[in-house]
């Protein structure tokens, strides 16, 4: 039985249109005109218990609309939900007791207070037993390193101390599902790190279900083995990544450093960007296999350097969007 | 001339604007003031019924009076800048020294605009309730009187004096945020004394008989209690010129003073540094 | 943890985290006195020259301004996390609060408790003082019974009017100001008895907002003296109930603010 079920989920929003100027602003006060958006059109998913799901789309797509959803803050127009055979919004309070929400730009702990009073206070708001309590908190502060911030406010802390304590803060009351919203987002390169490694043990170690939301394909590419994405309110795409590329375009990149400022060209392969002696060729591996590829490059070119890749993940999308458009 | 101008009417048009986006606060705003009034009003009908001692100022001339207090509000020096406290808590205070102007005028322009931009909103929604719904809807004895032509014009004199004294005071209580500490003293002391001598919170004239020297001389004065006192006739046009005279004689100590503090706040800002 | 107890966390939280700024807080504190003092004062002049208004005396206009300021300052320093609603659902914080396994009443009463409208209660203990000296009232064990539950029944209906503030938030944060005709209102008008007042003016502080039941009327049984309105003295004794119905009333509302906030999102 999944833990998560979301079937055919329709959410529309009325947009009070705002007219512009004076006269306009008079006018609304008599009448607003209202477009309708439909931030969710079907959506459909199930989620097994410790899964580790990335759910990307461009913004306003509807990914916040599902999160709420499935947090229980919002109630849909239609459709079926189920987290851990409760319907969210019917039972708030049961509900948000079993799961953990961290938004990456806005932190839930207390700002004028040190971090552990933040944590004291969740404590309580969550009813957690003193004993499962200080097993949990040891816990974290121990994996997270955040022994030295335990006494410092909120408001001194930096970026990435501030995200750290606040995943321990929504892994307090041990919830099975966590749901992640942006939470490498502003952070330097040693933090993100730390948060993704930090995820990935939640997930594979403790069997937490993670719903991860970013933007940052990187937090994709090395947490998630599934990916949801979402256009429009509607889910474009349901599965691995390699699923995903290999849905949209089967294709690599070769990236080529020449020696000489010379053309290079090759009849497989198109060149989808030059910067003087870099040049950036796009092949169909099943065509042509990389290696190969490779050998008629080089032996035809004098090479500094070069690189294989797949396409950017946002280049997926795009396609993918795009697609999605045009049908 | 013109061109020297310039810079303080950006400063004030900019200030304006801003001030007047909040339109739909000002219509909460004038419905509330609205409620203020019809409760002063009601106490000083009861109280004015409950005797028949003689009175200072007849209750249409205290009606009439109130009704100049809710619509002029925001002409009183009765808060800060907000603008100002920002900047000086951020530091950004210091960026003031680098601007090519005479700073108190500056200071000046930026009272102008707090004490004004508020008040067009309010003051022709305020005075034609007071004025004309009021008696349409059966409460003709609470309305807002007309002035007689020779106290209307001199109203509007006392009036442009009074917007120019609030704003030396304004100016004052704003540079005092310099001290950021004392400064918010000063500020709350500055305020209350505002509000009770002017005459915002009781007429002035309805102040023991002993008080009334003292309070008739006191800067805040000016403000209200003389402008309004003008407009019911209280104060004979005959006295205008001695009304003005203590209007902007004040302005002129104020200002005096404004420039004085300025320089030293100025200073001891950039000794503590940015 | 109950919620009595979590309401107690969240208090001693929030007054350790405003006695930070010792300073500052202590201004403010002196500030509000300062401000209401000068209200005072005023009434004071008037009564100076006039003598009475409509049969009242100055001390018996003391117990019911000193009864109003007191309740007022209770409810203001209780109810802050409904005052400031309007910038919480601007900045979209309220979503944090659904998150929490709470009721949204007692997480945002435990928001703040807001130690400096001490300045505002401490003025009001001291024109109730005034009163108690110079007033003539037998403060008989039932009336004292009398007047905290009248304060507690007051308390009822302030919180109530910030609360209604609060669920407007839900639909528009722009026009809030306006609810401050009835409470700021409400406490300027509740200094004087509202038999001074006009019909019209009474009848809405009655039956609508009921802050005449929770300070006037008993007030009037206080005094122990006859009510210019003719009220029988059992409705004295009684009317303060109307303060929690009216707040039981606000807070269904409130939750249809949060049913809808719930439907249409942010």
């Amino acid at each position: 039985m999944p833990q998560i079920i979301v079937e055919d989920l329709v959410k529309t929003f009325q947009i009070a249109e705002r007219a512009a100027g004076l006269w306009g602003a008079v006018r609304g006060l008599a009448r607003r005109r209202h477009h309708t958006v439909r931030a969710l059109d079907g959506v459909s998913f199930e989620i097994e218990a410790g899964e580790l799901v990335g759910y990307i789309g461009p913004n306003g797509a509807g990914k916040s609309t599902t999160v709420k959803t499935l947090a229980g803050i919002l109630v849909p127009d239609s459709g079926r939900c189920e987290v851990r055979g409760r319907v969210p919004w019917q039972q708030r309070i049961p509900h948000v007791a079993e799961i953990g929400v961290v938004f990456g730009q806005r932190t839930q702990l207390w700002w004028d207070l040190p971090v552990v009073e933040s944590f004291e206070l969740l404590r309580d708001i969550y009813r957690v037993s003193t004993a499962h309590y200080a097993k949990k908190r040891d816990e974290l502060i121990a994996v997270l390193d955040l022994a030295k911030l335990l006494d410092v406010p909120v408001r001194q802390l930096s970026l990435g101390q501030r995200m750290r304590c606040d995943l321990a803060a929504a892994l307090l009351h041990a919830p099975p599902i966590v749901f992640l919203d942006e939470p490498t987002i502003g952070l330097d390169a040693v933090s993100k790190l730390a948060v993704r490694d930090f995820v990935k043990r939640l997930n594979r170690d403790d069997g937490v279900t993670v719903i991860l939301t970013t933007h940052d394909m990187d937090d994709i590419e090395t947490l998630c083995t599934r990916v949801l994405v979402i256009g429009n309110g509607k889910i474009l795409s349901d599965g691995t990544l390699a699923d995903l590329r290999g849905r949209v375009t089967r294709e690599r990149w070769l990236t080529v450093d020449l020696v000489d400022d010379e053309p290079i060209a090759d009849p497989d392969a198109t060149v989808i960007s030059r910067e003087g002696k870099r040049v950036c060729l796009a092949f169909d591996p099943q065509a042509v296999p990389p290696a190969e590829m490779i050998r008629r490059i080089t032996s035809a070119h004098a090479i500094r350097d070069l690189f294989v890749e797949n396409p950017p993940i946002e280049t997926i999308i795009a396609r993918l969007y795009a697609a999605q458009i045009a049908t | 001339m013109r061109h020297r101008l310039r810079p303080y009417r950006a400063i004030i048009s900019a200030r304006f604007r801003m001030l007047l986006q909040y339109r739909a606060a000002a219509v909460a705003g004038v419905f509330t003031q609205i409620f203020f009034g019809f409760v002063l009003i009601m106490v000083y009908e009861a109280f004015d019924r409950s005797t028949t001692a003689a009175r200072p100022l007849p209750f249409a001339q205290v009606a009439s009076y109130v009704w100049l207090g809710q619509a002029l509000l925001a002409t009183l020096p009765w808060n800060a800048d907000s603008e100002v406290r920002a900047m000086v808590r951020s530091g950004a205070i210091a960026y003031e020294l680098c601007r090519p102007i005479d700073l108190y005028n500056l200071w000046y322009a930026r009272a102008i605009a707090l004490r004004t931009a508020p008040t067009v909103l309010r003051v022709v929604p305020m005075t034609v309730f007071a004025m004309v719904v009021l008696p349409l809807i059966g409460l003709d004895e609470w309305r807002l009187a007309p002035p007689t032509l020779g106290a209307g014009l001199a109203f509007a004199c006392a009036l442009v004096c009074a917007v120019m004294l609030g704003c030396a005071i304004t100016a004052l209580i704003n540079i005092s945020l310099l001290w950021t500490l004392s400064g918010e003293g000063i500020v709350m002391v500055t305020t209350s004394a505002v509000s009770l001598l002017s005459g915002m919170i009781v007429p002035l004239p309805l102040f023991p008989d002993w008080a009334q020297s003292v309070l008739q001389w006191l800067p805040f004065a000016g403000l209200a209690d003389l402008p309004f006192r003008v407009y019911t006739g209280n104060i004979p046009l005959d006295a205008l010129a001695l009304v003005l005279a203590r209007q902007l004689g004040w302005t002129v100590v104020l200002v005096a003073a404004g420039r004085w503090l300025l320089a030293r706040g100025m200073r001891r800002v950039v000794v503590q540094g940015g | 943890m109950n919620a009595l107890r979590l309401y107690g966390r969240y208090t001693a939280v929030s007054i350790r985290s405003q006695l930070q700024y010792r300073a500052s807080f202590a201004m403010q504190t002196i500030g509000v006195f300062l401000i209401t003092s000068i209200e005072f004062l005023g009434i004071w002049a008037l009564f100076d020259r006039f003598g009475q208004v409509r049969g009242w005396t100055l001390p018996e206009v003391a117990l019911f301004y000193g009864m109003i300021s007191i309740t007022f300052a209770i409810a203001d320093a209780i109810a802050r996390g409904f005052d400031m609603f309007g910038a919480m659902v601007k900045a979209g914080d309220f979503d944090r609060i659904l998150l929490r396994p709470r009721s949204t009443v007692l997480q945002l009463l435990g928001q703040e408790l807001t130690v400096r409208r001490v300045g505002r209660f401490a003025q009001g203990v001291l024109v109730l003082g005034y009163a108690i000296r110079y007033g003539e009232i037998d403060w008989s064990v039932p009336r004292v019974l009398l007047f905290g539950g009248a304060i507690v029944a007051g308390v009822c209906v302030f919180v109530g009017l910030v609360v209604l503030q609060a669920t407007s938030a839900f639909w528009t944060t722009e026009s809030l100001e306006v609810w401050n005709a009835f409470t700021y209102g409400g406490v300027t008008m509740g200094q004087y008895p509202v038999s001074i007042y006009r019909s019209w003016f009474r009848e809405l502080f009655t039956y609508i907002v009921p802050l005449a039941c929770v300070s006037y009327l008993p007030g009037v049984a206080i005094l122990g003296r006859p009510d210019p309105l003719g009220t029988p003295v059992i409705w004295q004794w009684l009317a303060p109930l109307a303060g929690p119905v009216f707040l039981v009333v606000c807070l269904q509302v409130w939750r249809f603010g949060v049913r809808h906030y719930r439907s249409t999102g942010s």
